[in-house]
């Protein structure tokens, strides 16, 4: 209940300002989870290493990770903004999940691993795969929205 | 104690998507229609996000990678691999039209999970299979 009230610490007025705020956070976590664990922040990787046959012995954080993620969801839903959700109709849900999952493997990384880790280490690997992802997006809301 | 800094750190990462608005799709689609801009309704937030946290990262990976080891873990384990090839271009073609189709990229699809968003009965479950079929035609 008290977290309701929390929103009203980020006015309508400054999304850019709740933006930045939320970036740093999530800059800050992938620092920290390189710096106490070791580890890359990538969202992909870490789920995909759950399905790794050789990675038993490390799937206990991947599982935690992913939970903090899933609980923040959970407890912070009222700071999140109120714009309605589109409607996407499920067949179109399931081909975008297909597509995600598919990718993200294949390339290595998404917009967690690849975006910011991958730009903060100053890869030129990972800026190719962002500039190509971004590009791939951008072209497929314009075909969706405008064609 | 691994796992409950790991559990507070991916709620951390969680808490960033939930603030900055990127667990939202509708905010992330209305940034990737570039054609909105000249009608003045894009959404430049998410430069905002990844400009902020990749701030954060720019400022703390070089500090890390002079260090020997992480404090709760054996070893840093940096991505080694630094080749441009096939797969990284095919893979981030394909991840890029599936995230431009709904505006989930995996973050804010667990996000989502916990927000009780229904597209995630649909979403996650294909997302699980395709990063399984990735994995074996790596």
């Amino acid at each position: 209940m008290y977290l309701s009230h929390l929103s009203s610490l980020l006015p309508d007025s400054s999304p850019f300002l709740a933006a930045t705020i939320g970036g740093i956070l999530i800059g800050l976590s992938a620092v920290l989870l390189m710096g106490l664990l070791g580890r890359i922040a990538g969202v992909s990787g870490i789920a995909a290493g759950l399905m790794s046959p050789q990675g038993s012995n490390n799937r206990g954080w991947r599982m935690a990770f992913i939970l903090g993620l899933v609980i923040a969801g959970f407890l912070f839903k009222p700071l999140a903004s109120t714009t309605p959700l589109p409607l996407t109709l499920p067949p179109l849900l399931l081909v975008a999940g297909l597509f995600v999952g598919f990718g993200s493997v294949l390339g290595s990384g998404c917009t967690s691993g690849h975006g910011v880790c991958g730009l903060g280490r100053r890869s030129m690997r990972s800026l190719t795969a962002t500039l190509v992802f971004m590009s791939a997006a951008f072209a497929t809301v314009f075909l969706l929205r405008h064609v | 104690m691994k796992l409950i800094v790991s559990l507070l750190i991916g709620m951390l990462f969680g808490v960033g998507l939930v603030v900055s608005g990127m667990s939202n799709p509708a905010n992330v689609l209305n940034f990737l229609d570039l054609a909105a801009i000249t009608g003045g309704q894009w959404d430049a937030r998410l430069m905002f996000v990844l400009g902020g946290a990749v701030i954060i990262t720019s400022l703390g990976f070089p500090f890390l990678m002079r260090r020997k080891q992480p404090l709760f873990a054996q070893k840093f384990s940096w991505p080694t691999t630094a080749s441009i090839d096939k797969r990284l271009i095919i893979g981030a073609s394909l991840f890029g039209v599936g995230w431009g189709l709904a505006g989930y990229c995996p973050g804010p699809a667990f996000a989502s999970i916990g927000a009780g968003a229904i597209d995630m009965l649909y979403f996650i479950p294909a997302m699980i299979v395709g990063m399984w079929l990735a994995t074996k035609v790596r």
